[in-house]
Order: structure tokens, then C-alpha cells, then sequence
């Protein structure tokens, strides 16, 4: 009977039925595409993240520049390049000083690597990796050779000889300077750090054996750039490196966390900074333990600034950013308003449908219908009703992320790593020029994809058993309290 | 068996109480076929909600065989309603969505009766009241006499005791009605129920063993 009345009263009341469904589909369809859309957004924020940090990094473990002293060179200091009098080759009139130089990035403060020792030792540490973030800046000039020339005595000094030498030759200058970050990191460390991030293309990656040595991984975009292929030298801090591999990031459209990959010692080496790193990469046993792990290393290290993926998120610029922002503030709001009109709609045509249906009720409880028997069928008609409401909704919300999916809409989006310095950068300029390669590092175009979750639908079906009980409980109770005379009421 | 004693309802219409029923002391014994008249708002329907156990009297008791009505609750009194009586009412009831047959059925639903013994007693219920071929039809589809004949079926394919009947005719035409109260008069005898029809068509008193006159909430027995 039960099925049957149920039945009976959905198709008669086709409009109804229509309406309450509909109302509730499109409800529905936009939490799952809300909600879709946000996960998508998460996924490409992690993509761009992991691109930088790694696979499994949760906390980030970098620290913040003191203000530096006056005159104080060194470490985040402007790059000088000193050329003694004999510097540089000298031919035909004119003199090639070329000099690279390894150094901290400005607005970078390397310390101690004991530190990686402390954070290891932090309990729910499951993983940690130190490297030292540095940029090669390489220094190429052509001067006229002074000492070539004529001396200037002063018997010449009305008519002498023009200035010569020099690359065009009437003594004038040539100079460029190159620029590319080079990170260090412990090839031992495969579990945490930038390269748990990335697949080979060319080559091998980095290896155990090969602490102590001149070698050196390639982001495959800037090999490109550089014009640089497996076992090619590239120099670096006028020592010579042989590639050994090029990678690129997991997912092809973002770039690396940097241009050149070297071990870390040789790195230290090269740069002067001896037992120093710039970041540590921590990868917590579990998501749990995050917070817990944050706090010890502040307490560890109070110098240190420690990130944690959450913060790093929010490190995340350009167009994805503002669809993380419109995702969560309009997307929400807008979902749960048409929610909630959504379930009123149910509410009230339940009611309104009790209200009409006051004499059928009346007289079901005439001939001895109980009140529990009539609340089931009213609460099962809305249950149904929020169903069918749930499975246009899914329909409709799954067509609208195949939408999305087709369109592809492409974000950029911009990480700024742990160090502040990508976001200062330097004057941009012709490729290589300073900043440009930090730049190129962190900048990525994502293709947003939805992805379709079970916990979606869940939800999904949750919300229309939810709406449907809702509008069925209230319905219900109201129906439960007319009394069986209303049989007798004569119709009006 | 029915024993009233003292049966007084009164109603609040706002500021006001009306007493639709005065101390009705009244007894009307099984298998009795009784008309109840009356002037409009005299008290006809309230009198016959007590009857029907849908309503409990303010004040005085009401006893159907060993039960009283007016100290049971809500549960009891359904449950007396599905069991021992059946109702027919002037504007028929019947649930719209529902077909001739399944609108039958309603009535065995709180009985728990098997589901292929509720069909086939619903079936020949209708059979009983001349509309076995009309079992798929929606009220809407059917004349106002059958939409009765249907609504007679629910109220007999329990097997009440007692049939309450609110001007079951006074939505009909002079032919229909009387096809209509041939019929009641045939299942009355036939099935030795109690038969208490309200009714303003002396035509229809006529036929009843018995006829009670209310007005103003008190009742007088014409014999
Ligand atoms: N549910 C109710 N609430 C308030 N007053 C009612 C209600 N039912 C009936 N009455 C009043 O009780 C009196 C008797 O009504 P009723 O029994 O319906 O008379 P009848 O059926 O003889 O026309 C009338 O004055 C009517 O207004
Ligand atoms: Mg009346």
C-alpha cells in the first residue's frame, strides 16, 4: 500500500513532484560543481606546490633575513664582481674577463645545517632535506685593452690616438651578465625536497654516489634555454659540471623549483658556505601531526620561519588564486543560498501539499489509519521527491564538470618559493637577465581539471536524503496533528 | 451496542464556546438502522463523531460494546475505527490518486491483512456494490454514485459493526440517491450491521427503524 499510495501521489502530482525535484537538482548540481571545481583548484595549488617543494612535503623550514648591517657583504649582498689588473685574456686590443659567481639569492639567509639534525630528531618527523637554494650569475665582458695602448704621455695629448681595441673595435665595452639558480640538495634524500617532485627525461637523477662530484641535473625547460643536452659542461662558479639529466615537472605544464641541480656539499663548496643550507623540507608521518610538528621546530628553531602547506597555499598567485578565492567565498555562499532555498521550496510545497490533502488525511485516519503510518508516507513522498531531486542533481552537476573538463580553462599561477627573493626579483630584461630565471622557475600555466569524487556524489546524495527527510519530517508532523474529523468538515 | 450517558461536546470558537451536543443520553442496540435529522449546525455531525470514536466528548461517557469511547486515546481509538467501523461521508472522500480498487484497499491496510488477500477482498467488495469492472478507475473518471458505491465498499470490506453515514446522499440526484440508500438498506440487512444514517431527506428517514431528531445539541426520539 505504502508503495503504491507513494507512486500513485508522485505521478498525480506531477508539477509538484517536478518542481521540488528540479529546485532540488539544481541545488545539488551546484554544491557538486562547487565543490568539483574546489578540489580542482586544490589539486592545481598542490600541483603548482609540489612542482616547487616536492612530493610530501608538508612544512617548509627557510629563515627570514635579519636587516642586513651597513656594508655588510656576503650573503644576500648585491654581487660584486672584483677583476684584477691582469684578469681576463687579452687579444687583438681587447681584453675577455668572463667571472661566474655562487651565491645565496638576495632576501635568502642560509644557516646552519645542524638544523636538519633538530628538525629530524622532532618527533612524527617522517622525513627531512636540507638544500641551499644559490644563483649563478656569470659575468662576461669585452673591454679595450688599456694596456695595449698608446701611453698617454703628454706629448700626445693633443691628437692622439683614437681609442682602438675593444669588441667594435674604437674601444668601446661589451658586458652581459647570466643568471640561473642552482640548487643543492643531498642526493641521498629521495623520500622529501624539490626532485621527489619531478620525472627524468634525460639521464639519471641524482645519486648517492655521486656526493663530492661535479655533476649536475638540469630542469629540461632551461636545458632547452641553454641550449645544454646530456653530457654537455655547464659551468658553474667557473667550475665545470656534466649534465646527467634533464627533468621536468610531473605535471608537464609547471615548471621546477629550479635550472640546475647539484649535490649539496659541492654546492656548499662552490659557494663558501660550508655546512650551511637555505631550506628543509619536512614530511610529517602524518597529516595530523602537522601542527605539532610546526610548533617544535619554532620552539627548535626561533629564527626559522616554518610554512606549512596550507601556508604555502596561500603563497599561490596569479588567476588560480583568484579561482581558489572565488571558489571559496562566492562558490560557497552561492551554493548554500541556493541550498537552503532549495530546501524551503521542499518545505513549503510539502506543507502546502498536507494543507490540500487536509480532508485525505482526515479520512485515511477515519478508517483507522495511524499517525505514524501517515507521517511515513508523507516523509516517504519528500524522501523520494529530494531523490529524484539528488539524481537530476548529480546528473546535472557531472554534465557541468564534463563542461569544465572539456573547456580547460587555463590558470597561471604564480609560487613564491620559501625565499622571498623570486617575488623581488631583479630587473627582468633580455633572457637570462637577473630575476628572469626565478621567474621562469616558479610561474606555471595549469589547466584546471575537476575531478569527479565519490565523496562528491556521497555528499551529493546526502544532501537530497537530508532535504527530503527535512521537508518529510515537517510535512509529516503537521499532518500528524489534523484531527480524523476533518473527514466530516463539509467542503466549502 | 452503543450506550451514551450525559454525552456533552462543546467547541471554542474563539472567545465563544458552542455546545454542539447537551447531555445526550442515548442507547442504540446492534444491527439498529437509525436516522439522525435535524436543522444545520443542530448537531447531527458532532453527534456522529462521537459515534465514530473520532472525537472525544467534553464531559459524559460513550460506550461501544465493552469500550469507552470517551476515556481511550488517540492509538485505542484508531485502532477501534480501522477494526469495528466504517464511514461514509456526504462529499465521498475518496483519495484522488488513488483507483477504485486501491482506495478499497486503504481500509485493510492498517489491518494488516496479506497483500493478496487485500486485493481480492477489496475486489470483491467492489463486486458487492455493482462496480467490479470499474476497479482501475480514478475517482475523477467515475459519476458521483459511483464515487459512493466505491466509498460504501472501503467502508464495508472490513467487516464493521457499525456504518456512520453523513448525508451519503446529499450530494446525489433523487435517482442516484435512492439506488444509493437501496443499496445501504441491502448490506444493512444483509449483514446485520448497525446502519446510523444522518440525513436531511425525510425520504431517506423514512427507511429507518428509528429516527432521532437533534437540535440545538439535544436529542429527541421520534421511534
Ligand atoms: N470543529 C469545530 N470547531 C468549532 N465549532 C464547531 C466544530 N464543529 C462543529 N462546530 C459547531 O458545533 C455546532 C454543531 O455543528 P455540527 O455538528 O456540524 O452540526 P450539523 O452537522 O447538524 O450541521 C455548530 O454550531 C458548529 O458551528
Ligand atoms: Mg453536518
Amino acid at each position: 500500500m505504502f508503495v503504491t499510495y507513494l507512486r500513485r501521489e508522485l505521478a498525480g502530482r506531477r508539477k509538484q513532484t517536478a518542481i521540488v525535484a528540479i529546485g532540488m537538482a539544481l541545488a545539488i548540481a551546484l554544491v557538486i560543481i562547487v565543490n568539483a571545481v574546489s578540489s580542482g583548484v586544490q589539486l592545481a595549488q598542490s600541483t603548482v606546490l609540489a612542482s616547487v617543494y616536492g612530493v610530501g612535503t608538508d612544512i617548509t623550514v627557510s629563515q627570514t633575513p635579519a636587516a642586513p648591517t651597513e656594508g655588510e657583504a656576503g650573503a644576500g649582498g648585491p654581487a660584486n664582481f672584483d677583476f684584477g689588473a691582469d684578469a681576463g685574456a687579452t687579444a687583438d686590443g681587447t681584453t675577455t674577463v668572463s667571472q661566474s659567481r655562487l651565491s645565496v639569492d638576495r632576501g635568502t639567509t642560509a644557516f646552519d645545517a645542524t638544523a636538519l639534525d633538530t628538525v629530524g630528531g622532532i618527533d612524527n618527523v617522517s622525513a627531512a632535506a636540507a638544500t641551499l637554494s644559490l644563483s649563478n650569475t656569470t659575468f662576461d665582458g669585452a673591454l679595450p685593452d688599456f694596456s695595449a695602448g698608446t701611453p698617454q704621455t703628454g706629448d700626445d695629448a693633443a691628437g692622439g690616438t683614437p681609442p682602438s681595441g675593444g669588441p667594435d673595435g674604437a674601444g668601446g665595452s661589451s658586458f652581459s651578465v647570466d643568471s640561473f639558480t642552482v640548487l643543492g640538495l643531498d642526493p641521498a634524500a629521495e623520500a622529501v625536497g624539490p626532485l621527489s617532485a619531478v620525472s627524468l627525461t634525460d639521464g639519471r637523477s641524482l645519486e648517492t654516489t655521486d656526493a663530492g662530484t661535479n655533476v649536475a641535473v638540469l630542469d629540461a625547460d632551461y636545458a632547452t634555454t641553454a641550449e645544454l643536452v646530456v653530457g654537455d659542461t655547464v659551468a658553474i662558479a667557473d667550475t665545470d659540471f656534466t649534465v646527467v639529466g634533464l627533468v621536468t615537472a610531473s605535471s608537464a605544464d609547471a615548471a621546477t623549483a629550479s635550472n640546475v641541480y647539484i649535490p649539496l656539499d659541492v654546492a656548499q663548496t662552490l659557494s663558501g658556505l660550508t655546512d650551511q643550507v637555505t631550506d628543509i623540507y619536512v614530511q610529517a608521518a602524518s597529516s595530523t601531526d602537522i601542527e605539532q610538528i610546526q610548533a617544535d621546530v619554532e620552539t627548535a628553531l626561533p629564527e626559522a620561519t616554518v610554512q606549512t602547506q596550507s601556508d604555502l597555499a596561500s603563497s599561490v598567485s596569479g588567476s588560480l588564486s583568484s579561482a581558489a578565492d572565488l571558489v571559496k567565498n562566492l562558490g560557497l555562499w552561492l551554493s548554500l543560498i541556493v541550498l537552503a532555498a532549495a530546501f524551503l521550496i521542499a518545505i513549503l510545497f510539502t506543507i502546502s501539499g498536507v494543507t490540500r490533502r487536509t480532508r485525505e488525511f482526515g479520512t485515511l485516519k477515519a478508517i483507522g489509519w495511524s499517525n505514524g503510518r501517515i507521517v511515513r508516507q508523507v516523509a516517504g513522498e519528500s524522501l523520494v521527491q529530494g531523490l529524484i531531486g539528488g539524481v537530476g542533481g548529480i546528473a546535472v552537476g557531472l554534465a557541468g564538470i564534463l563542461v569544465i573538463n572539456l573547456a580547460a580553462p587555463t590558470l597561471t599561477a604564480g609560487a613564491a618559493t620559501a625565499d622571498p627573493a623570486s617575488a623581488m626579483g631583479g630587473p627582468g630584461g633580455s633572457a637570462g637577465g637577473f630575476g628572469q630565471a626565478m621567474v621562469e622557475a616558479t610561474t606555471s600555466d595549469i589547466v584546471l581539471q575537476v575531478p569527479v569524487t565519490l565523496s562528491v556524489i556521497l555528499i551529493a546524495v546526502g544532501l537530497a536524503v537530508l532535504g527530503g527527510l527535512l521537508a518529510g519530517a515537517i510535512g509529516g508532523w503537521r499532518a500528524s496533528r489534523l484531527s480524523p474529523s476533518e473527514a466530516l468538515r463539509s467542503i466549502a | 451496542m452503543y450506550e451514551l450517558t450525559n454525552v456533552t461536546k462543546k467547541y471554542d470558537q474563539g472567545k465563544r464556546s458552542v455546545t454542539a451536543l447537551n447531555k445526550v443520553t442515548l442507547s442504540i442496540p446492534d444491527g439498529q438502522m437509525v436516522a439522525i435529522q435535524g436543522p444545520t449546525g443542530g448537531g447531527k455531525s458532532t453527534l456522529l463523531q462521537m459515534l465514530g470514536a473520532l472525537d472525544r466528548p467534553t464531559e459524559g461517557t460513550i460506550e461501544l460494546g465493552s469500550a469507552d469511547l470517551s476515556k481511550l486515546g488517540q492509538g485505542p481509538l484508531g485502532e477501534i475505527r480501522a477494526r469495528e467501523i466504517g464511514f461514509v461521508f456526504q462529499g465521498f472522500n475518496l483519495i484522488p490518486t488513488l483507483t477504485a480498487q486501491e482506495n478499497v484497499e486503504t481500509a485493510l491496510a492498517p489491518l494488516g491483512v496479506p497483500t493478496a488477500e487485500r486485493i481480492s477482498r477489496a475486489a470483491a467488495a467492489l463486486d458487492s456494490v455493482g462496480l467490479g469492472e470499474r476497479g482501475s478507475h480514478l475517482p475523477a473518471e467515475l459519476s458521483g454514485g459511483q464515487q459512493q458505491r466505491v466509498a460504501i465498499a472501503r467502508a464495508l470490506v472490513k467487516e464493521p459493526t457499525v456504518l456512520l453515514a453523513d448525508e451519503p446522499t446529499g450530494n446525489l440526484d433523487e435517482q442516484t440517491r435512492d439506488e444509493i440508500m437501496d443499496l445501504l438498506e441491502g448490506l444493512w440487512r444483509a449483514k446485520g450491521l448497525t446502519l446510523i444514517v444522518v440525513t436531511h431527506d425525510s425520504a431517506v428517514a423514512k427507511r429507518a427503524q428509528r429516527r432521532l431528531l437533534i437540535k440545538q445539541g439535544v436529542v429527541k426520539d421520534l421511534g
